[in-house]
């Protein structure tokens, strides 16, 4: 069997060497590159715009761009047919395809994160390191943690004041190029599409710029979502903590204030910010489907029928409807509540999915020979590896783990200020 | 101890030492050498006459037999598309197994086990067209290679490298004329070369001899006295999908417009 020919079901007049090639992990790769992307952008937004209500979010976000980031190339990996080969991308790459150079973007673009984490967290390190180094007896656990840490300060213990600021000064610098990087980052998935002129679909210079704004949209609503998880599991934890019956006392400086959960103030802002990237996406959008339909070249009668007829509930309903216009409306209504905003979080991501899969898959539901159309059946129960790894167990398990990523991560990165300390004496 | 004055100086005296090498293996390169010695350089043109097909899909077995296709795959190097227009106005096109077995019947396939049947009388014109690789002048299949595994030769062909192919599938998706495929066997990306190891060698290609009607023909196009490059220059023939700018050289007398 051809690779695709599992998943496609062709109607009309197809080549016949067409089927769907690029499947859901494709879906995954714009998905995944989006979320890092957005979740850095959220992390500047203070750090260099300095916008202090964003102050608790943005270490957050940085921490968890960082996870994200490790999971956005398994996507294209998982997809390949030779998985091993792609080290070949280092070895000859051949600059004039779009994809040649993303080692490149994205490693540069690690590169910045992983540094500017590490001036964020040097003092952290430190602090964690110095006292581990003078103690004594150290059991096997403390020796690993202080060989981690130990690693992690890479041997600067300086502390002063004046190398502190330096330290900011390099963070908002690098959260300065980290902007630009990042949206190249994105934008070049973008172009990934966008200069496939074969596809009449994909082709238009706005899909780098749409893909951006979405990116952003999605990468601010994973942030914001995973900030109210994180605090409100937080908040029942230490809630079970002060129950009378354990014998458990929590340190007197451990007040009410930290014990309560997402703070509103804090989701109210970033939600603005959320909306006004979410304007700019569907407004592109908007213009790229009505310039489509005005010109209409070619292609526009089989892109018609695909996009009003065949892909209607995934564009109109699943996309615009559920995905933009109520989280739109969910977060302009006033008195907005954790819970309002958990479901607009929870359908504006599903929004720009939708996004991705309808730009992916959507490209590839129509022929080349414009006179018929292919429809991809994503493999729920996987038969052999491959109908995994293009199915939904490829895609959840690539949603996952930038979620246990970050759970890995926050043991040496501590993203709340007030560290998390029950301690029981 | 070393000064780095002299550290410095020693590093770029070890970088141009290295250098030089290099860049000598890149004023002799050996392909352009060889090119440069023709007399004028070879471009592998290909001539389909639609007019000659009849559909008997010889083509395409040859050239499964040829280039280690498996035989019931639902893939093809080359393929046969049958068009019928119908007296009301109808475009109708199919390729089953890319016209391997023939067309025997007026059942045109409609895709997910649909057929439809078209009575004779009902047919307004009816006729074949023979499809393969274009070996694009600017095959955007090339540009899009992340890693160069798919290539130009001097004489025009492209070339697919199956031991360097990572099977991203971007070069399918580039094709405008949808003649790639991933071999089910090497699971690398697979098309027409035009039977490069046959044409480099003097003979012609799988498809052109198998074809009983001479509605396939391969020739130098620069080569003055090639029936092919003859044909080209002097008869009224098109391309297909012009409007992508790849430049095929894959040229068809008697094209119709309803031609995808």
């Amino acid at each position: 069997m051809v690779h695709g020919e599992i998943w496609t079901l062709k109607e009309l007049f197809v080549y016949p060497n067409e089927y769907i090639y690029w499947s859901i992990q494709i879906v995954m790769y714009p998905f995944m590159t989006g979320l890092v992307a957005g979740a850095f952008v959220l992390s500047s937004l203070y750090h260099v715009f300095g916008i202090k209500e964003l102050k608790e979010m943005a270490r957050f976000a940085l921490v968890f761009s960082f996870a994200l980031l490790f999971a956005a190339p398994m996507p294209i990996v998982l997809h390949l047919q030779h998985p091993f080969r792609g080290i070949n991308v280092f070895m000859t790459p051949h600059f004039t395809s779009a994809i040649a150079a993303f080692g490149i973007v994205f490693f540069a673009y690690g590169a910045i994160v992983a540094s500017e984490l590490w001036f964020l967290y040097r003092k952290h390190f430190v602090e964690v390191a110095l006292p581990l180094k003078e103690k004594k007896d150290k059991g096997l656990f403390e020796w690993i943690k202080f060989l981690v840490f130990c690693s992690l300060t890479l041997g600067v213990y300086d502390l002063s004041e004046e190398s502190l600021k330096r330290d900011e000064k390099a963070i908002k610098v690098l959260a300065g190029i980290g902007i630009p990087v990042a949206c190249f980052l994105h934008g070049y998935a973008g172009f990934i599409f966008g200069s496939v002129k074969a596809n009449a679909l994909w082709m238009t210079p706005l899909m780098p710029v749409i893909f951006i704004m979405s990116a952003i949209v999605s990468g601010i609503a994973l942030c914001m979502l995973t900030y109210i998880i994180v605090m409100e599991v937080r908040k029942i934890k230490i809630k079970s903590l002060r129950k009378p019956w354990r014998s458990v006392r929590l340190d007197s400086e451990m007040s009410q204030e930290d014990v309560k959960g997402a703070e509103i103030s804090v989701i109210k802002i970033t939600a603005k910010y959320l909306l006004l990237f979410m304007i700019f996406a569907i407004t592109l959008e908007l213009l790229d489907l009505v310039f489509r339909g005005y010109t209409a070249v070619k292609h526009w009668d089989i892109l018609r029928t695909v996009i009003y007829q065949k892909d209607f509930t995934n564009i109109f309903l699943l996309q615009y409807t559920f995905g933009n216009l109520i989280p739109f409306v969910l977060f302009l209504i006033p008195g907005l509540t954790i819970r309002r905003a958990i479901i607009g979080l929870v359908l504006a991501m599903m929004g720009v999915f939708m996004m991705r899969w309808n730009v992916v898959i959507g490209g590839q539901a129509f022929s080349l020979t414009l006179s018929g159309y292919m429809e991809y059946i994503m493999p729920i129960v996987p038969r052999d590896w491959e109908t995994f790894k293009e199915g939904l167990g490829g895609a959840v398990s690539i949603f996952v783990m930038p979620f246990v990523l970050f759970w890995i991560m926050a043991r040496i990165f501590p993203v709340f200020n007030a560290e998390e300390k029950p301690a029981a004496h | 101890m070393i000064s780095r004055r002299d550290f410095i100086k020693y590093s770029l005296q070890g970088i141009a030492v290295i250098a030089v090498p290099l860049t000598a293996i890149e004023i002799i390169n050996p392909s352009k050498l060889f090119a440069s010695k023709g007399a004028k350089k070879i471009r592998w043109g290909f001539l389909v006459d639609t007019e000659k097909c009849v559909g008997c899909g010889f083509c395409v077995k040859a050239c499964q037999n040829e280039n280690e296709i498996p035989y019931d795959i639902n893939a093809s190097r080359t393929w046969v598309e049958r068009y019928v227009l119908t007296k009301d106005g109808k475009v109708l096109a199919d390729s089953p197994k890319a016209g391997r077995d023939g067309f025997i019947t007026g059942r045109i396939e409609l895709g997910q086990g649909k057929y439809q049947d078209i009575k004779n009388e009902d047919i307004e014109k009816a006729f074949f067209v023979p499809k393969l690789c274009n070996q694009c002048e600017n095959p955007p299949c090339v540009q899009v290679c992340p890693v160069g595994a798919t290539y130009q030769t001097e004489d025009g062909v492209v070339l697919v490298d199956r031991k360097w192919c990572i099977g991203c599938g971007y070069c399918i998706m580039a094709c405008p004329y949808g003649v790639r495929f991933f071999h089910p066997v090497y699971h690398a990306a697979e098309k027409c070369n035009f039977c490069y190891h046959r044409i480099t060698k003097g003979l012609k290609t799988a498809c052109v001899q198998a074809c009983p009607f001479g509605a396939r023909l391969i020739g130098n196009i620069n080569d003055p006295n090639d029936e092919v490059g003859r044909i080209i220059r002097t008869e009224r023939v098109s391309v297909l999908k012009d409007e992508f700018g790849t430049k095929p050289q894959v040229y068809y007398r008697g094209l119709s417009k309803e031609v995808r």
